[in-house]
């Protein structure tokens, strides 16, 4: 049941993001031939072997007044990647939704809520950021400590940060995220509730759900032992879905997902926080005399709690780091293999055909691996926590 | 260095969803759940042990209805055997008694044919004595019918008798 739920998705993600794939192809498509026809297109490529400006006479032959302009225009547009890539894995104060023709987007402005330390709180649209700023605040302009944040120009003319809690486009993802699982969560509660479930198979949601709440609820006996798992089960529970579930809706590349959350170092970082937490907070005696008091040769007592108490530090900081970094790679691999297409627009048709069906499928298989590396990072930190407990649970 | 600077405000947010998503759903969401699940396959398993004790039960009942029906059997074939003796002793038996018995008949019969015999051989020979009587008084009676015969008889008679006297009275 398990494999065939993860098989499911992968497919429909790989089926999404291809068409993703293709659309951006065809987009590309379109602006390097703006201009020519299509058939023209492949003449040029037969011909000058995609080098076009190398041929103006030609070129200007096969289009008249085409090319040039066209050419110019990309060389206009120059791709600067690292502010594509980082633009997408980033959070943001407004959520691109797409863009529509030469210049119009369309986006999602979100309130930004912020406290000076002059002039109190503030909440206003995102929109108002745009250009110069909006009563004192502006975003942070680029090259400086607070790239795209909101910063506050303060009376003695110095830029500070002020508190941002912002509703930024990763809280959203996170709002929202949190209302599907409480939806999905408690309508499989519900059904549980409403039907003799000793006497009949679970169906629909709880059927979706059973096989995944219980895989997490088997690993926390598994890790922690059958005496008090049940008290740590649902935290683990709530991790996995939260993890896996955020890891899905950032693979997907339109509105309702595409925010980087558990790519984010913030959100990672609390979620081992949380694991931390509850580690020490319900740690045994055994479990704090082997960090404070091990039973080692004499010679080694004064370093061994130093060592302990490190090591007890730096599981949450892997959790962390491993979780936010395998997503960010995640969506910068993906988003590199896109562009390719872009930055092979310059070069010709032919380049840029072949480049794109090159990304196509590197994307399909950048995708397809993404998908895997979700389910994988959300189980691994979901067992590495419950190891943890586990292993601060012991008696003896 | 942007990527990995957690921010206030996200950190903040994080915490307040997470821990309030987390709250509902591990006080109504999460333990609904694998109770209930836990309950049903605990309810499985035990269908499953009963299922496992009914069969052995249906298994020992089997072997002991198996047990039974050879038992039976081997007492039907005792008794079949018993009864077939009995019949026989008992004919034997009977028959014995029978022969005892109709020796027994027969010896009372011969008995009793004998003492008819010799009784019918007595009345015989009581009728024949008789009618030679009978017989020897007409012929007498008829050759009397003269003196000198009469006269003559008895001398010869009396010769006879005297005869015979030695030799005995026979039949």
């Amino acid at each position: 049941m398990k494999r065939l739920l993860l098989i499911l998705s992968l497919s429909l993600l790989a089926f999404v993001s291809s068409g993703q794939a293709s659309a951006v192809l065809t987009e590309d498509l379109g602006k390097s031939s703006s201009g020519q026809k299509s058939d023209r297109t492949e003449e040029v490529a037969v011909v000058g072997d995609g080098q076009v400006p190398a041929e103006p006479g030609l070129s200007q032959n096969l289009s008249p007044g085409g090319t040039e302009p066209a050419g110019a225009a990309v060389q206009e547009e120059e791709i600067d990647l690292p502010e594509i890539i980082f633009g997408h894995v980033r959070d943001a104060y407004e959520w691109h939704i797409l863009d529509w023709g030469k210049d119009r987007k369309v986006e999602l402005y979100l309130p930004v809520i912020v406290r000076s330390k002059y002039s109190g709180w503030h909440l206003f649209s995102s929109k108002k950021l745009e250009g110069e700023g909006y009563e004192g605040f502006y975003m942070g302009p680029e090259g400086s400590a607070h790239e795209g944040k909101v910063v506050e120009r303060a009376p003695d003319g110095s830029e500070y940060r002020p508190l941002d809690l912002s509703i930024t486009k990763n809280v959203l993802s996170l709002i929202m995220s949190g209302i599907l699982l409480l939806v999905v969560i408690l309508a499989t509660a519900r059904w549980y509730r409403k039907h003799d479930s000793l006497n009949e198979a679970p169906s629909g949601i709880a059927a979706f759900m059973e096989p995944v709440v219980m895989m997490i609820h088997e690993m926390a006996r598994e890790n922690i032992g059958e005496e008090d798992y049940r008290k740590y089960s649902p935290y683990l529970i709530m991790a996995f879905l939260f993890i896996i579930l955020n890891n899905f809706l950032g693979i997907i590349p339109f509105f309702p997902g595409g925010a980087n959350l558990t790519g984010n170092i913030a959100c990672t970082m609390v979620l081992a926080l949380f694991t931390f937490i509850i580690v020490n907070a319900t740690g045994s005696k055994h479990y704090y005399k082997e960090i404070f008091a091990p039973d080692v040769p004499s010679f080694l007592k004064p370093i061994m709690p130093v060592i302990e108490v490190f090591s007890a530090m730096m599981k949450p900081v892997s959790l962390t780091i491993r979780l936010f970094a395998n997503m960010l790679a995640g969506h910068i691999q993906i988003l590199c293999v896109v562009c390719l297409i872009f930055i092979m627009a310059k070069y010709g048709a032919v380049l840029t055909g072949s480049m794109g069906l090159v990304s196509l499928f590197f994307g399909i298989f950048l995708d397809c691996l993404e998908l895997l590396i979700s389910f994988i990072q959300a189980y691994v930190f979901t067992m590495l926590s419950s190891i943890y407990i586990g292993l601060a649970r012991q008696k003896s | 260095m942007f990527l990995v600077t957690p921010d206030t405000g996200l950190l903040l947010w994080m915490v307040i969803i997470f821990g309030i998503v987390f709250f509902i759903l591990a006080k109504y969401g999460f333990p609904v759940i694998t109770r209930m699940v836990e309950k049903r396959s605990e309810h499985i398993n035990t269908s499953l042990r009963l299922a496992r004790e009914a069969q052995e039960k249906v298994r020992s009942l089997s072997e002991e209805q198996a047990r039974l029906i050879e038992e039976t059997r081997k007492e039907q074939a005792r008794l079949i055997k018993e009864a077939v003796d009995t019949k026989d002793r008992m004919i034997a038996q009977a028959k014995e008694e029978a022969r005892e018995q109709a020796a027994i008949i027969i010896k009372k019969a011969r008995t009793e044919i004998e003492a008819e015999k010799e009784s019918a051989i007595r009345d015989i020979r009581r009728q024949v004595a008789e009618l030679s009587v009978e017989v020897a008084e007409k012929v007498v009676r008829e050759r009397l019918s003269s003196q000198e015969e009469q006269i003559r008889l008895a001398e010869k008679m009396a010769g006879e008798i005297a005869s015979n006297l030695p030799s005995g009275v026979r039949n």
